[in-house]
């Protein structure tokens, strides 16, 4: 399992670079559905399956956006000339991916493996999680009977959002 | 915004209320199988996407659409917060409290609020995505005149 998910990691990376460096906007945005739909498999993989249903739905929502948006402009990029202050940003970032990444990898051999609940708090919500909320998903169970607090955030917190949009796309107003 | 061809209307009338179904069971079913409110509702609000793209902005109306819309998510957001609130009326005076009887495990009606919960909190979802979609479209109707 783990070289599957390397190799569709391995996917994504690829993907993400095209979409960069690619000279017609349409191609990148289809690029960046490539690294949405493999976080799909991804997921299955290491069995999720309540992350999977969203993360392909709001996917593809976010795909017909934006090529709606891009096959309405000018299907080009702009052009701009290679400068010396882009080169050392460009150095300057990759010194510093490369010394975060070595303190990532001397962190991770301390953890567990994946998958094993090592928080205290874990063991008591999945055992007899079935008995104390009544449900047979225990995802659910967590996220609206243990967890509730958070759910009511996530509901506001789209309401937010909601309002933050309408807001702002408001042509009428401005008059 | 024009509509599709004929053959995307025709498929549109088979298919959407096909989907819209089905995001009703991925809620109504959200505690025995994966899924739940969240992934439930946005299946919900594809689906009244797909019919918005397929048959074009005219033909739907969609300011009132949207005046609609925003009613029925915040009714539904009100409505999660009043269920929250009546586990402390009802129940043993704590907030969030599960009240309702537990019943079998398996069964559709059991887990207490849980089902409850999944129904607003998809509709709320469902309504907020639809939502900005519907808003981008009408800004791109209004600039374009």
């Amino acid at each position: 399992m783990e070289l599957a998910i390397s190799i569709i990691t391995g996917l994504m990376i690829i993907g993400a670079l095209y979409a960069i460096h690619a000279k017609d906007l349409l191609s990148s945005v289809i690029a960046c559905g490539i690294v949405g739909y493999s976080l799909v498999i991804c997921f299955l993989l290491l069995k999720a399956p309540d992350l999977a249903i969203v993360q392909i739905v709001v996917d593809t929502i976010t795909l017909i956006i934006m090529v709606a948006v891009v096959l309405d402009s000018s299907r080009e990029e702009l052009y701009s000339k290679p400068d010396t202050q882009g080169f050392i940003t460009t150095v300057t970032t990759v010194l510093l991916i490369m010394i975060l990444l070595y303190f990532f990898i001397v962190s991770i051999q301390s953890l567990d493996v994946l998958g094993t609940s090592s928080l205290r708090m874990a063991k008591h919500y999945i055992e007899g999680a079935a008995q104390k909320t009544g449900s047979a998903n225990l995802v659910t169970g967590v996220v609206f009977d243990f967890r509730g607090y958070d759910t009511m955030g996530e509901a506001v917190v789209l309401v937010t959002a909601v309002l933050g949009v309408l807001t702002i796309l408001r042509l009428k107003g401005k008059k | 915004m024009k509509g599709m061809t004929l053959i995307v209307k025709k498929t549109t009338q088979l298919i959407a209320g096909m989907i819209f179904m089905y995001g009703i069971y991925v809620i109504v079913h959200g505690h025995l199988t994966p899924g739940g409110g969240f992934a439930g509702g946005v299946i919900i609000a594809g689906s009244l996407i797909l019919v918005t793209l397929a048959y074009g902005s005219d033909f739907l109306k969609l300011i009132k659409e949207e005046a609609g819309t925003t009613m029925i998510e915040s009714l539904a957001t009100i409505m999660v917060i009043l269920i929250a609130v009546s586990g402390f009326v009802f129940g043993t005076k704590i907030f969030f409290n599960n009240f309702l009887p537990k019943g079998i495990v398996g069964h559709l009606i059991s887990a207490g609020v849980l089902p409850l919960y999944n129904i607003f909190v998809g509709t709320e979802v469902a309504a907020s995505i639809f939502i900005i979609f519907l808003s981008l479209i009408i800004f791109k109707e209004e600039s374009t005149q």
